[in-house]
């Protein structure tokens, strides 16, 4: 419209735009007035039916003693909620979700940290190096389970195959919670440091390099430009990954749960030293059938995400009011 | 400017196209050109269906010849069948979402013994098989087994399988050990579980390359239903299904169970995971005990390579039972009368022979257990073991043991308790405590 408008012999212009400008703002106003309506439309229509609803139907839920056991379900108000604080399972499981993502969050980040700066240097066959780190985010992640599941196998398992030849002792991987919780980060991590380590290479890519020059002529070394420019500059994206690992992290389901194989997989270990609430939550809806306090676990998760979440976001705004 | 008309009206074509969409979807049932029948005598009933038949296991349950013969007989349905290599534990997981929505089971599915019992408290989403004239049955099945599938009078379910006891052991392992191999000199060193403890710990002198028996779970659960039988009659739960944690004879199998687990006796095994079933083809152990269906496990677990290295003994103990399914009709399915057929087949003397012969599980109908073909049955794999004679004759003696509702989650809840002593993440007496905390969470 503007071009035609600009193209037009002077003239004209005044005339024959006006009758067409008097229609079209109808039509606009209309199309602008309803269409981001529509276009938002689809969202929240799912969300309604996939978001919405099993929520206002879990907080019912978790106020009855639900159970396809019983034929009956009576409301038992807030005693799902008062059971739940006093249950030393759920609190280990809290405690273990919390646990495996700090042992797993933090050497994985460290990891992408110095993983992303070798790769921001110029070597040979960079663009394949990049990709590589990047390859085990597409493996699905029961697959990742089940060979890591092989592998810290006590018998038969290539790490304990790997500590005999060099004289240690066999480990069995799933019996003490060290060793349960190190054999779980290391799959977490094996997916999810390449991920990162991209992140924070697009990132570094983003940082002039007349920083570096300027410190290098300065006489300060690689490490000294790592830690003094490289990763203060980071610190959005750091944080960004953060927020990011403990989402993941707090929902922690298929790597525990198929730790184990054969019976007995939701109780994560034999004195559940590696069930996270996610799998409490699904053992508790699932095998024991307690659908009523299942959405009692489910809707404390809810809070524990927020609060966290929260926390996430206020450390966020402290730094972005920093800078 | 130009944009936006485009896009509605693509919005618009693409809400037409799937209108038609639907529309078509809707139409299917009415366009369908109704098949000019043969004048068959079928009146209406030769429409083909299709009938899925639920069931768990590493290996089904050995039904493949029988579906065969069923769908020759019956041209107009074709049978599917799921489930094969499934757990229970999972299977049973997603049968009872499945049934609790009233969508997605099978037409005919499997109930295990231990999970029938949720079941009874949900007898209106399941056909009463006695409406299609399953009730003139009752003669084909062991007394307590029809009991079992028949709660209230409401046939829910037609037993296929039991787990009457007896125990496998390596007779190469048992060589190497000193340890005599022939099946009845070696029944005969273990008639109660005791002199199986002092069997294990001469094994263990010996210094053979492997352990004793697989997982003390497995010994705790077929001692449990041994005892049990024997005495209370239940396990965790009464027979007004209430939990009692107290029965006697939960400790008496624990017991004896850690006592194994002390002289060293156990592999430490979690039962049905990968390195389980690597352990038969490693021979890390020697013994497991062995409910009927366990013999189709193994055969499938170790392979040919260990063909005839197996054989079959009497368990310790007197008689007990471990397992064994039934048959039963979802009232979600669209075919009632044709799945109740189909149950009732496969719930037949001779199909249980059939079964029995495919895989090992050994046959709930007393006409089947007296067959010639189950009697003088012998297991090529187990060194010809005569398994129809070993397990067949207990079947008869067998006394049944009341299962209550959650009785899988209070066994997983008692297993889990022993693996960490196995593991030494606990005392004996600690995870007698951890199992009982956990169990009565459950109740």
């Amino acid at each position: 419209m503007n071009l035609q408008a600009s193209v037009a012999p002077p003239g004209q212009s005044t005339g024959t735009p006006r009758p067409r400008r008097a229609r079209r703002p109808s039509w606009a106003r209309l199309d602008m007035k309803i269409s981001p309506y529509l276009y938002v439309a689809p969202f929240f229509i799912l969300f309604a039916i996939f978001g919405l609803y099993p929520l206002g139907y879990t907080v019912w839920i978790s106020m009855t003693d639900t159970s396809p056991l019983s034929v009956d379900t009576s409301f038992v108000g807030t005693e799902n909620f008062v059971r739940l604080f006093g249950d030393t399972r759920f609190w280990n499981s809290v405690i273990n979700t919390l646990g495996m993502f700090v042992v797993a969050t933090i050497p994985q980040l460290l990891m992408a940290l110095i993983l992303a700066n070798w790769l921001n240097r110029r070597l040979r066959a960079i663009g394949f190096f990049r990709m590589a780190i990047a390859i085990p985010i597409v493996t699905s992640t029961a697959v990742v389970a089940l060979v890591f599941g092989m592998f810290f196998a006590r018998d038969y398992g290539l790490a304990n195959g790997v500590l005999e030849l060099f004289g240690f002792d066999r480990i069995d991987w799933r019996s003490s919670t060290w060793s349960s919780w190190l054999a779980i980060s290391s799959m977490v991590d094996w997916r999810w440091t390449g991920y990162n380590a991209l992140i924070y290479l697009a990132a570094m890519q983003a940082i002039p390099r007349d920083m570096f020059e300027a410190a290098e002529i300065d006489g300060a070394s690689r490490m000294r430009q790592f830690w003094q420019i490289t990763v203060p500059l980071l610190k959005p994206t750091i944080i960004f990954t953060v927020i990011i690992s403990t989402i993941y992290g707090l929902q922690l389901f298929t790597e525990p749960l198929m730790f184990t194989s054969g019976s007995g997989a939701l109780s994560g270990g034999t004195t559940g030293q590696f069930q996270t609430i996610t799998m409490y939550l699904v053992q508790v809806m699932r095998t024991y059938n307690q659908w009523g306090y299942a959405g009692a676990i489910a809707l404390v998760l809810f809070l524990l995400i927020v609060i966290m979440s929260a926390i996430n976001f206020l450390l966020i705004r402290r730094i972005s009011s920093d800078r | 400017m130009s944009v936006r008309p485009i896009r509605r009206s693509k919005t618009l074509a693409m809400l037409g196209a799937t209108a038609v969409l639907i529309a078509a979807c809707g139409g299917d049932d009415d366009t369908e050109p109704a098949e000019p029948e043969t004048e068959a005598g079928d009146n209406g009933d030769a429409e083909p269906i299709t009938l899925v038949v639920d069931v768990f296991g590493e290996q089904g349950f050995g039904y493949e010849a029988l579906y065969e013969e069923y769908m020759e007989q019956n041209p107009h349905v074709t049978i599917e069948e799921r489930g094969a290599g499934l757990g229970v534990g999972d299977y049973n997981d997603r049968l009872v979402q499945q049934i609790t929505a009233g969508s997605g089971a099978g037409d005919v599915v499997a109930l295990e013994e231990g999970t029938i019992v949720q079941f009874y408290a949900q007898l209106d989403k399941f056909v009463d098989l006695a409406e299609y004239g399953a009730g003139d049955l009752q003669d084909n099945f062991l007394p307590w087994k029809w009991e079992q599938g028949t709660p209230g009078g409401f046939i829910l379910g037609l037993g296929t399988d039991v787990g009457s006891m007896a125990m496998c052991y390596r007779r190469d392992l048992f060589e190497e050990a000193g340890l005599p191999t022939d099946r009845d000199e070696v029944s005969a060193m273990w008639p109660t579980w005791d002199e199986y403890i002092d069997v294990g710990g001469e094994f263990v002198d010996a210094d053979v390359d492997a352990e004793f028996l697989d997982a003390a779970t497995n010994v705790y659960n077929t001692m449990l239903m041994q005892i049990a039988g024997n005495n209370s009659g239940y396990t965790y739960y009464d027979t007004e299904n209430n939990l009692d944690l107290d029965n006697p004879d939960i400790k008496a199998a624990w017991d004896m169970t850690i006592e194994m687990i002390e002289n060293d006796l156990s592999a430490g095994l979690n039962s049905f995971s990968d390195e389980w079933n690597a352990g038969f083809q490693g021979a890390s152990f020697a013994t497991i005990a062995c409910p009927a269906w366990m013999t189709g496990v193994i055969a499938g677990a170790a392979g040919d390579e260990a063909e005839g290295l197996w054989d079959v003994a009497d368990a310790p103990g007197d008689g007990g039972n471990w397992g064994g399914s039934f048959l039963a009709v979802p009232a979600e399915t669209e075919h009632p009368a044709e799945a109740a057929e189909l149950a009732k087949f496969l719930t037949t003397p001779e199909a249980h022979i059939e079964a029995f012969e495919a895989l090992g599980n050994l046959p709930s109908s007393p006409q089947a257990l007296e067959d010639d073909a189950v009697l003088e049955s012998t297991n090529e794999y187990f060194n010809d073991a005569p398994t129809g004679e070993i397990f067949g004759s207990g079947a008869f003696d067998l006394k049944p043991v009341h299962l209550g509702p959650q009785n899988n989650a209070i066994r997983t809840a008692f297993e889990d308790a022993l693996r960490s002593v196995e593991q030494g993440e606990r005392s004996p007496d600690e995870a007698w405590q951890a199992a009982r905390d956990a169990a009565s969470g459950i109740g």
